[in-house]
């Protein structure tokens, strides 16, 4: 994958990381990098403002949708279903993963959908753009794509890597099972039967 | 399916009518270099007072609560900005508070203040809202859009908000535009119309006089959204004050009334479930009986191609005024035309056509100040300010944009405010020798509609003459 405007490999060594003892946040490492800022002038030298440059690291909680985002990486899409015997929508199965119902706010399940993904995903819509913005890490031209599962209520977006998207055809998500990034990209999605010898590095079906 | 109790779908009823005294706008541009924030929003608070002949010192002494809708705090780079605003503005101690719903952030800004003046806490308030998208370059700019997207499960994808949302306009071109080359060319009709009318407005960035063709032969953005097809990204600043009868009438002879309902939906495109369609007045249950029928994959509903949210606004404001059929009750209509098919999906979802038949109101040539079919009247008219593809969509200031417009045709005044000389002068800007007034003649009733990017927000605006407000409402 592309990375334009990368840090670098100093700067990236250096960069904070996290992890949780006893409940708390441990971080270690550089959290922000400074630059000087510049001044902005016109054509006649007159100060119209600065620049502001900024390089900072946030340390964000996944919460109940880790399980989601770590399947991933195993090779496997983790869905949530509500159980609630009491509820109007009681078993509606949820992708995107809901860790709470939205109608009954009851803890959801966590359901492995693989199996049903890999036979019977189907593309409900979808877009091609050769538009991205900032931090892009996708090749472009993207093609997002909306996948229906059966059974489930809701539509995923994904991004096909391989072959032209069409509505109603059936799609199988690929999972980034060598060094995942633990991000909704380490899922991406082929034309069904595309060959396995030709699916981006580092994923698997 | 999704259903909803009646609690839920009780239409609102206000304490007392509230009134819209007067509004202004800035000049929106890409960028304003030259300019702080502040002095935007004081360009468009000084057109207001001046609107109805104060000061802005006489003006500010109505003012007893203020409401400030600026949508993205990363673009301004500044944390409370809006504190910031109301500090320049020298509206300090007065209670004021940041409104945030995305693209609908104007509408609701005005919803906020509507609300605070028919409880009775405030008898003037002032909602004012801007955007500078100037401070960083356009794809730092998508991205921090983006970010308005869920974090985890959309921005990483593409960082680009545009094609979360192009997603629905390529499901509504397939099912309901059946991927026709006329409903193609319907919707490049409404760019050719949009950017028409901005070269009459003194404030539009992107007036242009183009044709059919020239919006088919733009750029790719997402197949079929052209370049032509899509909205502004715009600086700029628009405010209104609404007030009481009785302060209204102290500050002004005209005053309009004003009504505002609001509606939401899920801010993943991917998590809408099915639900029955919630009918406005003018439409039976039975007429969408075979909808899937005429349009193969368009009976699951909201589904990508309806915007619930809009549908709930109006739903909730047409009851409240009393609208029975938008087209016949209403003179004139300012829709978020985001891009020209989010522009069609809306006439369906606000019940201007029934879902479905929305390329209709283009075709009939409805939506015109003057229909070219006829060379009457329009029945209908959109956007006559150039709408967030002619004009702009500095995205706090939008929703105010067009409710300001929409008054100024009730108000008579539409000509004065978009025909000044010195105000094209002002701005910099050279007026059109075939510059042709506007104005919607015997403009009563009007509509805003005040929309968040995919769908989230949405907000409806009914303005109308006090000598002819509508009966039936629960007002
Ligand atoms: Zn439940």
């Amino acid at each position: 994958m592309k990375m334009e405007h990368k840090a670098s490999a100093e700067e990236d060594s250096k960069r904070g990381t996290v992890k949780v003892v006893n409940g708390r946040y441990k971080p270690s490492g550089l959290f922000h990098f400074i630059s000087p800022n510049t001044p902005i002038k016109d054509e006649t030298g007159k100060l119209m403002g600065i620049t502001n440059p900024r390089d900072m690291t946030f340390i964000h909680s996944y919460g109940g949708e880790a399980i989601f985002f770590e399947s991933m990486g195993l090779g496997k899409l983790m869905a949530s279903r509500c159980d609630n015997p009491d509820c109007e929508s009681k078993g509606s199965i949820f992708m995107p993963f809901r860790i709470h119902c939205p109608d009954c706010l009851f803890k959801n399940t966590v359901v492995d959908i693989t199996e049903r993904a890999k036979k019977n995903a189907i593309v409900h819509s979808f877009m091609i753009t050769e538009r991205t913005g900032a931090f892009n890490t996708l090749p472009t031209p993207i093609k997002f794509v909306n996948v229906e599962f059966e059974g489930v209520c809701t539509i995923l977006m994904g991004a096909l890597i391989r072959g032209e998207p069409k509505i109603g055809m059936r799609v199988v998500p690929i999972f980034k099972t060598k060094n995942p990034d633990y991000i909704i990209t380490d899922m991406l999605w082929v034309p069904a039967d595309w060959p396995t010898e030709d699916l981006p590095e580092g994923y698997t079906y | 399916m999704i259903t909803f109790s009646d609690k839920q779908l009780k239409i609102p009823k206000m304490s007392k009518p509230v009134y819209l005294v007067t509004g202004g706008m800035s000049k929106f541009a890409r960028a304003m270099p030259e300019k702080r924030t502040e002095e935007i929003c004081i360009d468009a608070m000084t057109e207001a007072a001046k609107f109805i002949d104060m000061t802005p010192a006489q003006l500010k002494k109505y003012i007893h609560t203020c409401y400030y809708g600026h949508f993205a705090d990363h673009f301004g780079d500044q944390l409370l900005g809006e504190s910031v605003i109301h500090d320049r503005l020298g509206l300090d101690p007065l209670g004021n508070c940041g409104v945030k719903t995305g693209g609908a952030t104007g509408g609701t800004t005005f919803w906020e203040a509507y609300k605070t003046i028919a409880s009775g806490y405030s008898d003037c308030a002032l909602a004012m809202g801007w955007e500078r998208m100037d401070e960083v370059p356009t794809d730092e700019g998508n991205n921090l859009i983006s970010c308005a997207a869920d974090k985890d499960w959309e921005t990483p994808m593409g960082h680009i908000y545009t094609g979360y949302y192009a997603v629905m306009a390529q499901k509504y071109w397939q099912v309901f535009g059946k991927q026709e080359e006329s409903f193609r060319k319907t919707m490049a009709e409404i760019a050719v119309k949009n950017r028409g009318y901005a070269r009459m407005n003194p404030h539009a960035q992107g007036p242009m006089d183009i044709t059919v063709e020239d919006v088919l032969n733009s750029p790719i953005v997402a197949h079929p959204l052209r370049a032509l097809d899509c909205c502004l990204m715009s600086v700029g600043a628009a405010c209104g004050i609404l007030a009481d009868e009785k302060t209204a009438y102290e500050m002004t002879d005209n005053p309009l009334r004003i009504d505002l309902a609001a509606g939401s939906h899920t801010l993943r495109v991917a998590d809408r479930r099915n639900m029955e369609i919630p009918l406005l007045p003018n439409e039976t249950k039975e007429q969408y009986a075979d909808l899937g029928q005429r349009f193969p994959g368009g009976d699951r509903y909201p589904g990508f191609t309806g915007f619930l949210a809009a549908r709930m606004a109006s739903y909730y404001a047409y009851r409240m005024v009393g609208i029975q059929d938008p087209t016949k009750d209403l003179d004139l209509v300012e829709l978020h035309d985001a891009f020209t098919i989010s522009d069609i999906q809306t006439y369906e979802d606000i019940g201007i056509r029934p879902y479905g038949e929305g390329r209709t109101y283009v075709e009939s040539g409805d939506c015109y100040h003057t229909n070219p079919n006829t060379g009457e009247p329009g029945k209908l008219p959109a956007n006559l300010s150039g709408g967030l593809i002619g004009n702009m969509h500095a995205v706090g200031a939008t929703g105010i944009m067009q409710i300001i417009e929409v008054g100024q045709h009730i108000w008579n005044r539409w000509g004065e405010m978009h025909g000044d000389e010195a105000k094209w002068e002002r701005f910099d800007r050279e007026k059109p020798k075939d510059w042709k007034n506007l104005q919607v003649h015997g403009a009563k009733r009007g509509l805003a509609i005040s929309h968040a990017g995919v769908g989230s927000h949405v907000t409806c605006t009914i303005l109308q003459h006090p000598d002819h407000v509508l009966e039936g409402g629960t007002l």
